[in-house]
């Protein structure tokens, strides 16, 4: 009997996790931002003519042999001090040998029993709570080529009428991640999986070591999940999701498989051990190749290479220049910036805690750069389909809009005239003062003749002011206000008023 | 019959082959001869014996002589030149050179045109030596025969229908037919020396990482090792100098400085052996080798001896198991190192039919571009890597090595050298043990502990056995980075044989003039 979906079709999310209990294993994969390859002088650089960047090295042509890239091994102890890992004394590549096209060797050289940094965990922020990822190891490896598969079905090689092998990805320096297993986070096991992944990124985005970006491939998740029944300590079989390259589709890839093996299970079936492949389009995941045979990889020690022993000095060096982990960060700014935790977390969100932090940092109040980033900025970048970073505004110019708010050069609506036109490429703040001539008027002549002309227009609501109704002032200030198209200073216009009529407001 | 550092021979085209490297590199230097001459004299004596010797695979005639010429040029210009610019040299096939044919006796890579350099062929170039061309070999340097070759065998000069050793037959013939003075070998488990000891010239392998191994085409990375050949000691240690040293292409070769081995021969052709201690290792003297081999060996302790060294015997219990350790660890790796021949990116490709899946034409080249002793060696290492398996082969042979390694250490207390003969047999005849690996493997016996601890051992003959007539080896081994005090012993030894005989062993090579041969 056979238990597809045809058969027995998806489980309601809720059901499922009131049956069983996902237990999950993230694997990460991270390209590293060395300028060369992890064992040649190669350029890493993305996306170049095939097979452009490639050596005798990374070609495997006979006779070549490896040299280990000392910043990649270096990149690879920060990313494990950064994971609270312990760095191993010593440790070795191996080979881990398997025949595929684009793996020029035929073998991957790898870490494999003995990785650079083990033990270690990364505290991650989920809707407010804390969850502790156990981290197993970070391991160094060698990416592989590329297939293109040319004809029959897109991208696949069955059906394909030829394959072309580009080997430019062949031997850029990636470190692994391998999680221990996450168990206990029930329902909310898919979010679990989004945040890890999405502070792993902005971790090591702040380590400086990958540009992380999952659209391009630097930073690829393999979702591992399987279910157990709910409160059964023993792990069921688990399937492997691959091409998860979003932190969206992380969490989608991890409640679907939450839903497929439920649904089987249920039924009485047994989970197959075996790659997937999660599909973008429709949100599900495709079986791949079957994993039932385990495949043997004939790991050994390397011996093209000699072990890595990083000296304790060095180890202890490196972590000294780790830069402050993104959630210390935050939390130190909050504290600083006085914000609430709803604030924080849609500031965060909206990707403008950099942006915020500079804006202060260019002399704006935190509640001053939080404003203009997360409400009128917020607005213009939805608009646009931008994130706040892609703004053609820097938080620079943002901090001398609202230093010439506060000056009184500027009222609101002015300033948010000018933020219009520092969008619209007209130049930095001032030169869109000047060139919109968005000043406010404060020069009393000016202002004096546009109050005598709104006091003459409303000689009801003189005699009002004048009786004491202070607060019908707001009139006049308003008809002033159209008059001069919003470049008059209210404040000064207010005083005017009371001036001319011989009021004294707090009378 | 002259020595080898006579300076009566005139400089006929005939004499300049049967000079030694040193001998040749003075005169060129001095202007006596060009190195044109010797590169031409030397490519003629490979047309008039090649044939039947077949000790090359490829010869570079064009770009030898242009070579020459550029070492010519050069010494008319005043320039410095090396110790050894304008020798020829004989490459073997297994290192690759830019635009040469590299074939590692193979099918599979028939007709490839590497397109870089390994360390040692830019040392050589940049050293002014003249490459000759590319001599044979066991494929991927797996035999001791030379017959693995897919090209066909290599015949010792010494008895055209016997073997020249292996791997590097070629290597070592083309240095007993006098067709190069020099040549580079590679030796993994002795494949320098063993047909060094059967072809009557001399051949060291280094301390492993000694040399560098970038563009050596991998036949078991942890043991492989370059080393160079030569008929004396002397032009060896010249060689073994331009070679040596560290390369950061290479990871495993060594942070050292290059022995000091030229001076170290000079002392030992000057000097007794007086408080020098040689070990005999115990377990290399048994019934297992030729009465002939051992009679020869006796002899030389004796002439050690005789030297002033002190002789002391050393037990090396664990030797009795290099040879099983050995053949896990060189199939585990090298099936792994032969991987890459999968028709994807160079080298032969069969099978691409256009319905062929890439997966069915690898299969299908290597099926048919590897010979029977490569398919037998990466099937025992994929069984001995394999899940399971791995602690009961691999991992025990490690273990094995280990205690081999300490063997020596503590040999090496008792002893500066030691000594045994290099092959336990003379050359045997072509199509002898070629359908019996397991009497082929007996070959190494005597070089395999050597090769598995990764120290420096040598072949220098010690005389025609005198139950076949045919050259005799003598292993003597270093400790690790003790290539000095090695060649020293070896170039006493040697001294004290041509002062016996006038003579090195090589010179008594048989002339193989054209019309004496009649097959
Ligand atoms: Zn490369």
């Amino acid at each position: 009997m056979s238990f597809d979906l045809d058969t027995v079709g998806l489980m309601d999310y809720d059901q499922a996790i009131e049956t069983f209990d996902p237990v999950m294993g993230l694997e990460v994969h991270v390209e590293l931002g060395t300028a060369t390859k992890m064992f040649c002088a190669c350029p890493t650089d993305f996306g170049g003519e095939p097979n452009t960047h490639v050596c005798p090295v990374c070609l495997a042509l006979p006779g070549a042999m490896p040299a280990v890239n000392r910043l990649a091994v270096e990149y690879a102890i920060k990313i494990g001090l950064a994971l609270n890992c312990e760095i191993a004394e010593w440790c070795r590549f191996a080979r881990k040998n398997y025949f595929y096209p684009d793996m020029p060797k035929n073998f991957q050289t790898s870490q494999y029993d003995e990785p650079i940094a083990f033990n270690g965990y990364l505290d991650v922020d989920v809707d407010g709570e804390i969850v502790r990822i156990e981290i197993e190891r970070a391991h160094m490896e060698e990416d592989t080529g590329k297939s293109l598969h040319v004809g029959g079905a897109t991208g696949r090689i069955h059906g394909a009428e030829y394959s072309l092998l580009d080997y430019n990805r062949a031997g850029v320096p990636l470190v692994e991640i391998v999680t221990k297993p996450i168990i206990g986070t029930k329902a909310a096991a898919p979010a679990v999986a989004r945040a890890y992944v999405g502070a792993l990124r902005d971790l090591l985005l702040s380590l400086g070591v990958s540009d992380v970006r999952m659209d391009q491939g630097s930073l690829r998740c393999d979702v591992n999940l399987s279910l157990t029944p709910a409160g059964n300590p023993v792990f069921g079989t688990r399937t492997e999701t691959k091409n998860v390259n979003s932190l969206r589709s992380v969490e989608r890839a991890a409640r679907y498989e939450v839903t497929r093996q439920a649904a089987i299970l249920a039924a009485g079936g047994t989970i197959k051990q075996e790659t997937r492949h999660f599909e973008e389009q429709s949100g599900t995941t495709r079986a791949g190749r079957s994993k039932e045979t385990a495949e043997d990889y004939r790991y050994f020690p390397e011996p093209d290479l000699v072990p890595i022993a990083p000296a304790r000095e060095w180890v202890e060096e490196l972590r000294a220049t780790l830069p402050e982990l993104p959630w210390i960060r935050r939390a130190r700014l909050q504290a600083d910036w006085g914000f609430t935790d709803p604030e924080m977390r849609d500031l965060l969100a909206a990707g403008g805690i950099d942006l915020v932090a500079e804006t202060v940092a260019a002399g704006a109040t935190p509640a001053e750069a939080k404003s203009w980033w997360s409400a009128y900025l917020g607005q213009k970048a939805n608009a646009a389909g931008q994130s706040l970073t892609e703004l053609p505004i820097t938080p620079v110019q943002v901090a001398e809009v609202v230093a010439l708010v506060n000056s009184g050069a500027l009222n609101a609506k002015l300033a948010r005239q000018v933020i219009d036109g520092v969008l619209a490429g007209e130049g930095d703040p001032a030169a869109v003062v000047a060139a919109r001539g968005l000043a406010v008027v404060s020069d009393d002549s000016a202002l004096q003749q546009a109050v005598d002309d709104a006091l003459a227009a409303a000689p009801d609501v003189a005699d009002r002011i004048r009786s004491g109704k202070v607060q019908a002032v707001g009139a006049v200030v308003g008809a002033v206000m159209k008059a001069t198209r919003g470049q008059a200073d209210a404040a000064r216009v207010r005083e005017l008023v009371f001036t001319t009529l011989g009021v004294d407001p707090e009378a | 019959m002259s020595s080898p550092s006579s300076s009566s021979a005139s400089s006929s085209s005939t004499d300049l082959t049967r000079m030694t490297a040193a001998d040749l590199a003075t005169r060129i230097h001095s202007g006596e001869v060009s190195s044109v001459e010797v590169a031409q004299a030397h490519l003629d004596r490979i047309g008039a014996v090649d044939g039947d010797v077949h000790a090359f695979l490829h010869v570079s005639g064009e770009s030898a002589l242009s070579q020459a010429a550029a070492v010519d040029a050069a010494r008319a210009n005043g320039d410095t030149l090396g110790p050894l610019a304008g020798v020829p040299l004989a490459l073997k096939d297994v290192l690759v050179q830019k635009g040469v044919p590299t074939t590692a006796g193979s099918k599979i890579l028939e007709g490839w045109l590497p397109p870089y350099d390994a360390t040692v062929t830019t040392k050589l170039i940049e050293a002014g030596i003249v490459i000759l061309g590319k001599t044979n070999m066991d494929e991927f340097a797996m035999g001791s025969s030379t017959e693995n070759s897919a090209y066909g065998p290599t015949r010792n000069p010494w008895d055209l229908d016997r073997i020249p050793g292996g791997s590097g037959g070629g290597s070592a013939a083309a240095l007993a037919a006098f067709e190069a003075p020099l040549a580079i070998g590679t030796d993994t488990g002795g494949s320098i020396r063993q047909p060094a000891s059967v072809t009557g010239t001399v051949g060291a392998k280094p301390t492993y990482g000694g040399v560098s191994r970038y563009g050596v085409i991998a036949l078991a990375s942890s043991l492989d090792q370059v080393g160079p050949c030569a008929r004396t000691v002397l032009d060896t240690a010249l060689l073994h100098e331009v070679i040596a040293g560290h390369d950061p292409r290479d990871s495993t070769s060594i942070p050292q400085p290059v022995p000091q081995v030229v001076a170290a021969v000079r002392r030992g052709q000057n000097e007794d052996l007086s408080g020098v201690r040689i070990g005999v290792v115990k377990q290399l003297h048994s019934d297992a080798y030729q009465s002939g081999v051992l009679s020869s060996f006796d002899q030389a302790v004796e002439k050690f001896t005789a030297l002033g060294a002190e002789i002391v015997e050393v037990d090396c219990p664990h030797f009795e198991a290099a040879l099983a350790a050995y053949y896990l660890i060189l199939p585990s790796e090298c099936s792994s190192n032969l991987a890459r021949f999968d028709a994807m990116r160079y080298g032969l490709r069969v099978g691409d039919t256009g319905g062929a899946s890439a997966e069915e034409v690898m299969m299908a080249t290597r099926g048919a571009g590897f010979g029977p002793e490569v398919k037998r060696r990466i099937i025992l290492g994929a069984y001995a890597l394999s899940a399971g398996y791995y602690d009961a082969y691999y991992g025990s042979a490690q273990k094995v090595r280990t205690l081999i390694r300490q063997d020596f250490e503590k040999a090496y207390l008792a002893a500066d050298v030691l000594i045994s003969p290099a092959s336990p047999v003379t050359a045997f005849p072509i199509g002898e043990k070629v359908n019996d690996p397991m009497a082929m493997y007996l070959n190494d016996l005597a070089t395999i502990p050597g090769s598995l601890a990764g120290i420096p051992a040598m072949s220098v003959p010690s005389g025609l056995a005198a139950d076949t007539g045919l050259p005799v080896g003598l292993q003597i081994m270093g400790p690790a980075l003790g290539e000095e005090q090695m060649y020293r012993v070896a170039a006493a030894f040697e001294a004290a044989y041509v002062a016996e005989h006038g003579g090195v062993v090589a010179d008594s090579a048989p002339a193989l003039a054209t019309a004496e041969v009649t097959r």
